[in-house]
Parts: structure tokens; C-alpha cells; sequence
């Protein structure tokens, strides 16, 4: 082979070329928009369009927006303001914020102890942070947010102190149940009876002995009723609880659900498709009116915690389903890595399977609890005042009689800042578990 | 097939390796069936302590199902199998005493994407076998120092090469401190410049008189590091043979047909 046709390519660089600036139209803003906005006839067309129909919108919502009627004590006083200011055009009366804004946050909860629930909140996000914030804080806080869960109904029903400690003596008790039964007999029963003597304790001894201790120690909070409940308060409360106890539930149902155990395998498909079948207000009037018929008289099974119950357990089906996509998604290589190495299968499952399952399924963890957040409203429909519900009793009143706008948009507005709040803690934490992996 | 990635491989004389009488596992008439289908037949094998068997076999003809029924990752149906005297039923403590004694390779490592490299080989010494942590890092160290990779060990598996991610498959599983060592197809989703490395530490594992059996198709390693090729096809065991005998002199059709096939004859 001759070599010409490498003689004709031979070149060498003689002056090294500087680094220069790319076009200014590729770069700044006037680059970035033209990139974004106007690469292209269907785009631009795109882009005014949408330009004209954003300030139509602030054209004509904006003048009702900006009302000076933060003063007013009524709906009268406002259209009396209007006419003496002589706007010719009707405009929002945030009077209506400004005098309920109290009882849209909390209800009828007695205005001198909104220390409590304003405790329990700031308190909210002590408990949440080691658990959202692994790494940045110090982990021995993980205390506090195994007692909050406790420390929660004291503060908002009050009562007697004795009663949140003699519920965690429950686990005291079925701790030491099962350290006695493990002694003598398998795991498996030892595990059976401590819960169910944990059950017992909590049904039947610890009203006993909560007052026994308080007649002697008598360290209470003034008692509040479930019906002075009501607000941002009770949504946040439903939502919270409902939260935190459908993860670990739809865990539980959606191991079941792949367990080789038929029976348990039946029963968590059972409970779930039961419950997704339903509608969660089909839920919450059983939680209202049905129980009662079952309950025997007398039992003063508190309303609100009725629908904790009931919205928890229409999370955790949601939930239980979320997790089962996630556990699908793993490999079967990462249960036979586990099992090669001897972890048994809870081992496998609390280090290897759900860090991993949880990690796939946050967008859909975090969509459904956001769903659970928004459907507390729901609680309005069996007589709860949640904000919804208080916006009806508010128009109630002969002041306010014929507004609307105003409460809707100060209640979306709080909901949003928790919901939008929620959706950018998951980003956050798909980012960082990103780290590293693949 | 893949002689050549092991030419540069230290020399290794497998008569040195010493092969105990006592038992490490026994197979007895085990059967095992997936369905109707029958893809274990009457198995009959026993290894000795120390001793280095390569199973061969053409695809589908159950080496993966025959290793993976020793630590039960398959459950057998018929007959029996005993590991380190335990013998494998469905009683899980016995089941996991088994499985913390016996390391198992995979062809896709199966190392825990969300574990660094160091909390991968951590994890069962701490869990399974108790370990103080301290003391299970400084195995790990120990280990990962051998397959040669101390300094990977706060990475991701995500981030290693395919090789470097199936040494520390193996690090991983020489942390329980194994009796027996279980590989399937260990090198055959890598490249022929990993190949190499991990066979590496195969065989220096061989040296120490680790027992092994390994489902593979490097026929290099096979002569000489195995002291038993076993054949295997359609669920059967068809020929076992020392290596040299095995290679040179197969007796029966099928084993010769695979022969030509994978040396490329
Ligand atoms: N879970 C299963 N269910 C049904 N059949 C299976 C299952 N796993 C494997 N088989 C079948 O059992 C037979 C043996 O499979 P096995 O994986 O043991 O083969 P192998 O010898 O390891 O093959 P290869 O060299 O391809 O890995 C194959 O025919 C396979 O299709
Ligand atoms: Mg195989």
C-alpha cells in the first residue's frame, strides 16, 4: 500500500487558537430566551399567545385582587366602601380574613390555649427533622420523634399526662411479655402474645391506671373537646396522622400482599382491594354513623380519631400498592444477594429491599400522601369543621352572608404552601439519593 | 473459547492444592422439577473439603439450578443435601446457617446499589454474624486489600467497572468467612481485559485452599485450577473427570460435541 494519501493529510498546527466567547445569541438572557421561547415560528406563535392570555388574566383579575378593604368587619361595610371610594367595579373584601383568620387556622379551640396546637406544631417540625433531614441532624433527635406521636393528643385534647405515658408503658409491657414468652416458647408465639397482651394493657388497663396515677399526681392540661376542633389545625392533625401511620402500614400490606403465605397473602388483598373499591367519604359516614351502631352504648369513641382511622387506612391501601410498584421494580439479583449472605428476610427487607423499593417509589409515596393531605377536606361532609366546613359556618353569619372568593383563596393558598412544600421535599430527596448510584 | 485471556495467568500446579477426606458437601439422588419441568435428575455429587470443581454444560442444562439449590437459593424437591454436615430442609435456621457459611458469586455480582463498596462487604459480618463494626471495616479493609481494591471502598457499586464490582462481589462474600464458595459464571458478563482480573483472585483463592465449585466457561481456569470438570446436560451429571483427562480424552458424545463447540476445535 502506498503511503501518498497519508503525505496529502500531514498537518501541523503552528499558532495554538485562544478560547473565545460563543455568540452573544447563544448566551444571557437574550439567548436563553431565544433558545427557549422563540426557536421557531410554532414556538413563538406559542409564546405570545400565552403572554397575552397571562395579563388578560392579571388584566382582569388583578383590580379585584388589590382592594383596600382590610378593615371592613362586614360584607355590608365593604360594598359601603366601594361606593364611597367610588370604584365602579366590585372588589375582593379581605375584612373576612383579617376578622376569621383565627378560627380558619383553628376552629373553635379556645383562643387562650392556641399555645397548644402552635406548640405542637413548631414541635411537628423538631420530630420531622431528623427523619427528612438524615444526615444534617443529629440523629439522637430520632428520640423525640418516637415520643411526639405520644406527646401530640396531650397537647391538643390535654387532659392528664399520665394518660400518653401509661399508653407507652403498653410497649413496656408487651416488651417484657415477649422477653418471658421467648424464654419458654418460639419467637413466633412470644411475638403473638406480646402483642396481644400490648392490646389488653391499652384497652383495658390503661384508663385505670392514667387516673390512678393522676389522683395521686394530678399533672393535666386543661381538656379540650373534639368539637372545638376545626381549621387548618384539624386538616393538618387528620392529614399528619394519617401520614405517618399509612407508610409503615402500606409497608407491612404491600410485604403481605408478596408474602408466600397464603393466608396473609388473601388478607392483605382482601383489605386492600376492599378499600381502594370504596370512596373515602363511603369511609368516613361508616366512621360517622355506622360505627355507633356497632359500638356498644356508652363508648365514647372520639369522632375525630373515627376518621384517623378510617383516612389511614384508605392511605395505607393507596400506599400499600405505591410500594408493592417499587418492590416490583428491584432486580430479584438484590433478595438473592441478601439471602446468599445469610441476612434472614426481615434483615433483607429493612436494609437491602425497602431503602432500595422506598427510593423508587418516592414520587408516588409522596403523590399519595399529598392526595390524603387535600382529601381531609372531605371530613366537612360529616359535620367536622375543617376549613372548608368553617368557610359554610362563616358564611353562616349574617356579616358575612354571600362571600366566597375570598376564603377559597385564602384556604387553597395554605394548602398549596404545604402540598407545594411536600412536592419539593421529595425532589430534594431523590436528588440526594441520587448520589452515588448508577 | 476464552483460553487466550488466560495465558498471562500465573502457572498453577494443581496437585499442590491439598483435598482433604472430610466432607464439605454431599448431593444425594436430588431431583428438582419447576413445574412439570424435570430439571435436576438423580444428582450424586460429593466434594471434599478443598477441592476446585468447574461445572460445564451447555445452556439450560441446570448448573445454575444445581449450585443455587447448595445454599437453596432453589428449593429441591427430592433427595438430599447436606452442607458442612447441616442438611438443607425448610427449617430456616438451618437454611441460614448454611447460606453464612457458604459465599456465593453471581454473574451480575447482585452488589447493593445503594450500600457503598465498604458497607457492601459490612453488612452480613455485622448483621448475620455479629461483629463489631470496627472490627467487620477492618475485615472488609483486609479483604478488599486482597481482591485489590482498598481504595474504592467508600464508592458506590454504580461507579466500579464490571470487574472491580464482581471482585467485590467476592470480597463481599469472604467477609462471612465462607468454608465453601459458590461461583456462577462469575466472568461472563465481562470484558476480556476484566476477565482476567477476577480469575486472578479466583485462583489465588483456590491457593489458599478455599473449596470451590464455579459454573464457568473459561476452560483455562478450568485446567488449571479444578482438580474435578464436572459435565452436566439436560439436568444430568454426563462425565466428571480430572481436567486434563476431561479435556483431552472426553468419553461420551455429548460432552465431546460441547468440547468442539466451545474451544472452537
Ligand atoms: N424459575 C424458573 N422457572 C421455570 N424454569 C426455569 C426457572 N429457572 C430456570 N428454568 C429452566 O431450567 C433450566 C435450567 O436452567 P439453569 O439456569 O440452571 O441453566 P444453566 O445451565 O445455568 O444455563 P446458562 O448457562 O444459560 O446459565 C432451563 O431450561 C431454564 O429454562
Ligand atoms: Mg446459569
Amino acid at each position: 500500500m502506498s503511503n501518498t494519501h497519508a503525505d496529502t493529510v500531514l498537518y501541523v498546527r503552528d499558532t495554538m487558537l485562544p478560547q473565545s466567547e460563543p455568540p452573544a445569541s447563544t448566551i444571557g438572557p437574550a439567548g436563553w430566551a431565544k433558545q427557549n421561547l422563540f426557536s421557531g415560528w410554532l414556538n413563538t406563535l406559542l409564546t405570545v399567545v400565552s403572554a397575552a392570555f397571562v395579563v388578560f388574566l392579571l388584566y382582569r383579575l388583578l383590580p379585584w385582587f388589590i382592594s383596600p378593604t382590610w378593615g371592613s368587619d362586614s360584607l355590608s361595610s365593604c360594598r359601603a366602601l366601594f361606593e364611597e371610594i367610588g370604584r365602579d367595579h366590585e372588589g375582593a373584601c379581605w375584612g373576612v380574613i383579617r376578622d376569621r383568620w383565627q378560627q380558619l387556622l383553628f376552629g373553635f379551640y379556645p383562643a387562650e390555649l392556641y399555645w397548644r396546637p402552635i406548640l405542637s406544631l413548631i414541635l411537628l417540625m423538631v420530630a420531622l427533622a431528623p427523619v427528612l433531614f438524615v444526615g444534617k441532624v443529629p440523629a439522637k433527635m430520632l428520640i423525640f420523634s418516637v415520643i411526639y406521636p405520644f406527646m401530640l393528643p396531650w397537647l391538643l385534647w390535654g387532659g392528664t399526662v399520665w394518660m400518653p405515658i401509661a399508653v407507652i408503658a403498653g410497649f413496656g409491657v408487651g416488651y417484657l411479655v415477649f422477653k418471658l414468652v421467648a424464654k419458654v416458647g418460639p419467637g413466633g408465639l412470644a411475638a403473638i402474645v406480646a402483642t396481644l397482651a400490648t392490646v389488653l394493657w391499652w384497652l383495658f388497663l390503661t384508663a385505670p391506671v392514667a387516673y390512678g396515677l393522676a389522683s395521686v399526681l394530678p399533672l393535666a392540661l386543661e381538656p379540650v373537646a373534639s368539637r372545638q376542633f376545626g381549621g387548618f389545625m384539624l386538616s393538618v392533625t387528620i392529614g399528619v396522622v394519617a401520614i405517618a401511620c399509612s407508610l409503615p402500614i402500606g409497608i407491612v400490606l404491600a410485604l403481605g400482599r408478596r408474602s408466600d403465605l397464603p393466608l396473609v397473602k388473601w388478607l392483605c388483598v382482601g383489605f386492600i382491594e376492599f378499600i381502594r373499591g370504596v370512596p373515602l367519604i363511603t369511609l368516613l359516614f361508616v366512621a360517622s354513623v355506622l360505627l355507633n351502631i356497632f359500638l356498644p352504648p356508652g363508648t365514647n369513641f372520639d369522632i375525630i380519631l373515627r376518621v384517623m382511622i378510617m383516612t389511614t387506612l384508605f392511605a395505607s391501601a393507596y400506599m400499600a400498592e405505591v410500594i408493592r410498584g417499587g418492590l416490583a421494580a428491584l432486580p430479584k439479583g438484590q433478595y438473592e444477594g441478601a439471602d446468599s449472605l445469610g441476612l434472614d428476610y426481615w434483615q433483607a427487607q429493612r436494609l437491602i429491599i425497602m431503602p432500595q423499593a422506598l427510593k423508587i417509589s418516592i414520587p408516588g409515596i409522596v403523590s399519595t400522601f399529598i392526595g390524603v393531605f387535600k382529601d381531609t377536606t372531605l371530613v366537612s361532609i360529616i359535620g367536622l369543621l375543617d376549613p372548608l366546613g368553617l368557610a359554610n359556618a362563616i358564611r353562616a353569619d349574617t356579616d358575612w352572608n354571600g362571600i366566597y372568593w375570598e376564603l377559597f383563596l385564602f384556604i387553597g393558598a395554605v394548602f398549596f404552601i404545604f402540598c407545594f412544600s411536600m412536592s419539593r421535599y421529595s425532589m430534594y430527596l431523590e436528588r440526594k439519593l441520587q448520589t452515588g448510584h448508577r | 473459547m476464552t483460553d487466550t485471556a488466560f495465558d498471562t495467568a500465573p502457572a498453577v500446579d494443581p496437585t499442590a492444592m491439598k483435598v482433604s477426606d472430610e466432607v464439605a458437601i454431599e448431593i444425594s439422588n436430588m431431583n428438582k422439577w419447576y413445574g412439570t419441568f424435570h430439571v435436576l435428575r438423580d444428582i450424586n455429587l460429593t466434594v471434599n473439603r478443598g477441592e476446585r470443581i468447574v461445572v460445564a454444560g451447555p445452556s439450560g442444562s441446570g448448573k445454575s439450578t444445581m449450585i443455587r439449590c447448595i445454599n437453596r437459593l432453589e428449593e429441591h424437591q427430592a433427595g438430599k443435601i447436606v452442607v458442612d454436615g447441616t442438611e438443607l430442609t425448610s427449617d430456616l435456621k438451618n437454611i441460614d446457617k448454611v447460606r453464612s457459611e457458604v459465599g456465593m458469586c453471581f454473574q451480575h455480582f447482585n452488589l447493593f446499589p445503594h450500600l457503598t463498596i465498604l458497607e457492601n462487604c459490612t453488612l452480613a459480618p455485622i448483621w448475620v454474624r455479629k461483629t463489631p463494626k470496627k472490627e467487620a471495616i477492618e475485615t472488609a479493609m483486609y479483604f478488599l486489600e486482597k481482591v485489590k481494591i482498598p481504595d474504592q471502598a467508600n464508592k458506590y457499586p454504580g461507579q466500579l467497572s464490571g470487574g472491580q464490582q464482581q471482585r467485590v462481589a467476592i470480597a463481599r462474600s469472604l467477609c462471612m468467612k465462607p468454608r465453601i464458595m459458590l461461583f456462577d459464571e462469575p466472568t461472563s458478563a465481562l470484558d476480556p481485559e476484566m476477565i482476567k482480573e477476577v480469575l486472578d483472585t479466583m485462583i489465588e483463592l483456590a491457593q489458599e485452599g478455599m473449596t470451590m465449585i464455579c459454573v464457568t466457561h473459561e476452560m483455562g481456569f478450568a485446567r488449571q485450577v479444578a482438580n474435578r470438570v464436572i459435565f452436566m446436560d439436560q439436568g444430568q451429571i454426563v462425565e466428571q473427570n480430572e481436567p486434563e483427562e476431561f479435556f483431552n480424552n472426553p468419553r461420551s458424545e455429548r460432552t465431546k460435541l460441547f468440547l468442539s463447540q466451545i474451544l472452537g476445535h
